[in-house]
């Protein structure tokens, strides 16, 4: 009998573990269905790079189901809601899919709504977000028109995407600025509801020191409570302002829209709690989790919907023959981070280990935690990396699902991790 | 991590003021930890987030982001900041007796 299992979402981590499943099953074994509301699946590393004129929005967009093998069907059609007793998957056209095993790949969602006054007065001419293509490329106009003044970049809370990608439009700025000459006319702050400027330690204190060599000044604590766009100022909830000449914000994220409508599948920002280490939803044993989508402690990052995925293939397999579940995903995420200046330093770390200094993957590669023109080169180089190899899945060499150590300096006595 | 005695017992905290051992904790010590927060007048909406914020700590393993206790416990982000004015989320949990809140990473 043909066995059906229904991907929600044709981004990273659908369309991976999608062709990864099309290649070990035959096509009469296994029935493989992706579901998008839309056909434009977004290289979203690649969205840092527009406003600074370093990539084209148009360049960055490539259809969904042209990333998908053969004998996979694509539908393209937004979904009402999950019935978990049932196994049925409710679609907005009215008609329904029954699967045997459902992945949940639906990412996340901006909610810039959310945040009173950031789509009022002032949105896309004085505020920005660049984490959409549209944005992205009204933000570049901005850009280049902007002569001086204050510039704020704000992360209005976690968990985002891609938590270093900010402090990377903070040091692109700066070399952007400082390639036309006019860097001394223009404040930079960096305004994070964090207390320092990263999440983790070692890293955090690597990335503030960047900031400050760079002349960017770090707020911390400020949870951005409301944005003024005609006044040109935010307000943290704990009432400080910063005022702003263009302001570029990272709004509140959530899941998907259908999650919340999902009796049972999501928590209260529509993301899907999973076993952390098998991916496996709590909701149900058949239903799993990969990427942005899911609530669990590592980054909603590329990387990690990539390592995520080769445990949810094996996992989805052993479902199918009534094995037991693998417990492999280690909370692996591997982000190059862009210092402007063509450099770039690259952080390694999962749900143990903290990013640290020394090389990756072994004592000989790429320097970790130091800015190198090879991380730099690496991050720019990767994006063929990603359409032909990574979402077909096909092995990256060099990079496995786990996390290396030998070539990390560890601390001699690990510091208690808060 | 330090040493401190709450309603005549002494627990343990880390160096951010967090307790170590959240089931060293009891209701008895709850003003003296309003009160090194800078709390004197502990309401019914403090004792609901207080409540709310271990409730979640034992079910889910860590302690609510402000933007979670907000839409969850039944007090708006912005009373939440009035209630607790130098972080809801941080200082609630420490005067709950839980970790930070693990927050995002």
């Amino acid at each position: 009998m043909t066995r059906r299992v229904v991907v929600l979402g044709g981004g990273t981590g659908g369309t991976l573990v999608a062709n990864r499943l099309r290649r070990r099953f035959r096509l009469g074994e296994l029935e493989v269905v992706v579901v998008d509301q839309d056909d434009r699946h977004v290289y979203q590393p690649g969205l840092l790079f527009v406003p600074f004129g370093l990539a084209d929005p148009d360049d960055i967009v490539r259809p969904r189901g042209r990333q998908l093998r053969d004998g996979i069907s694509f539908r393209r059609q937004t979904v009402d809601r999950v019935d978990i007793e049932d196994r049925v998957v409710h679609l907005g056209d009215g008609s329904s899919v029954r699967y045997d095993v459902l992945v949940v790949a639906s990412g996340a969602r901006l909610l810039p709504d959310e945040t009173p006054g950031l789509t009022g007065p002032g949105w896309m001419s004085d505020v920005f977000t660049f984490y959409t293509p549209q944005g992205a490329g009204a933000l570049a106009g901005a850009l280049a028109t902007f002569d001086g003044g204050r510039l704020v970049v704000n992360v209005v809370d976690l968990p985002i995407k891609c938590p270093v990608a900010p402090l990377e439009f903070c040091f692109l700025a700066d070399s952007y600025f400082t390639r036309r000459g006019i860097r001394e006319k223009v404040d930079i702050t960096y305004a994070t509801p964090l207390d320092a400027a990263f999440t983790k330690p070692v890293a955090a204190a690597h990335l503030g020191d960047l900031l400050s060599q760079r002349g960017i000044e770090l707020v911390t604590e400020f949870n951005t409570g409301e944005v003024d766009g005609s006044g040109r100022s935010l307000t943290s909830y704990d009432g400080r302002s910063l005022a702003f000449d263009l302001a570029v914000v990272v709004p509140l994220h959530g899941g998907a829209e259908f999650v919340g409508r999902s009796a049972g599948l999501g928590d209260e920002l529509d993301f899907v709690p999973a076993d952390e280490r098998t991916l496996q939803s709590k909701a149900a044993p058949e239903v799993f989790v990969v990427g942005d989508a899911a609530a669990i402690p590592a980054s909603k990052a590329g990387s990690v919907a990539h390592f995520a995925g080769e445990t949810v293939v094996e996992n989805i397999v052993r479902f199918l023959d009534g094995e037991p579940l693998v417990e492999t995903f280690d909370g692996h995420a591997n982000c190059f981070v862009e210092t402007g200046h063509g450099k770039a330093l690259l952080i390694d770390f999962n749900y143990e280990q903290e990013p640290l200094p020394g090389r990756y993957p072994s004592m000989v590669g790429l320097p970790l935690l130091k800015e190198s023109r090879a991380n730099h080169l690496a991050k720019r180089l990767f994006e063929p990396f990603y359409w032909h190899a990574l979402l077909p899945g096909r092995d990256v060499p060099g990079v496995g699902a786990a996390m290396p150590v030998a070539g990390k300096r560890v601390p001699v006595a690990q510091k208690e991790m808060p | 991590m330090t040493t401190a005695t709450l309603a005549a017992r002494e627990v343990e905290l880390n160096d951010e003021g967090f307790f170590v051992d959240p089931t060293s904790w009891s209701e008895e010590m709850v003003p003296e930890l309003a009160q090194r927060e800078g709390i004197d007048v502990l309401t019914d909406a403090h004792w609901t987030v207080i409540r709310f914020m271990r409730r979640e700590f034992f079910e889910k393993g860590t302690g609510p982001t402000v933007r979670v206790l907000g839409k969850t416990s039944g007090v708006s982000v912005k009373e939440l900041y009035q209630l607790f004015p130098k972080g809801p989320a941080k200082v609630a949990a420490r005067i709950a007796g839980i970790p930070k809140p693990r927050g995002c990473i």
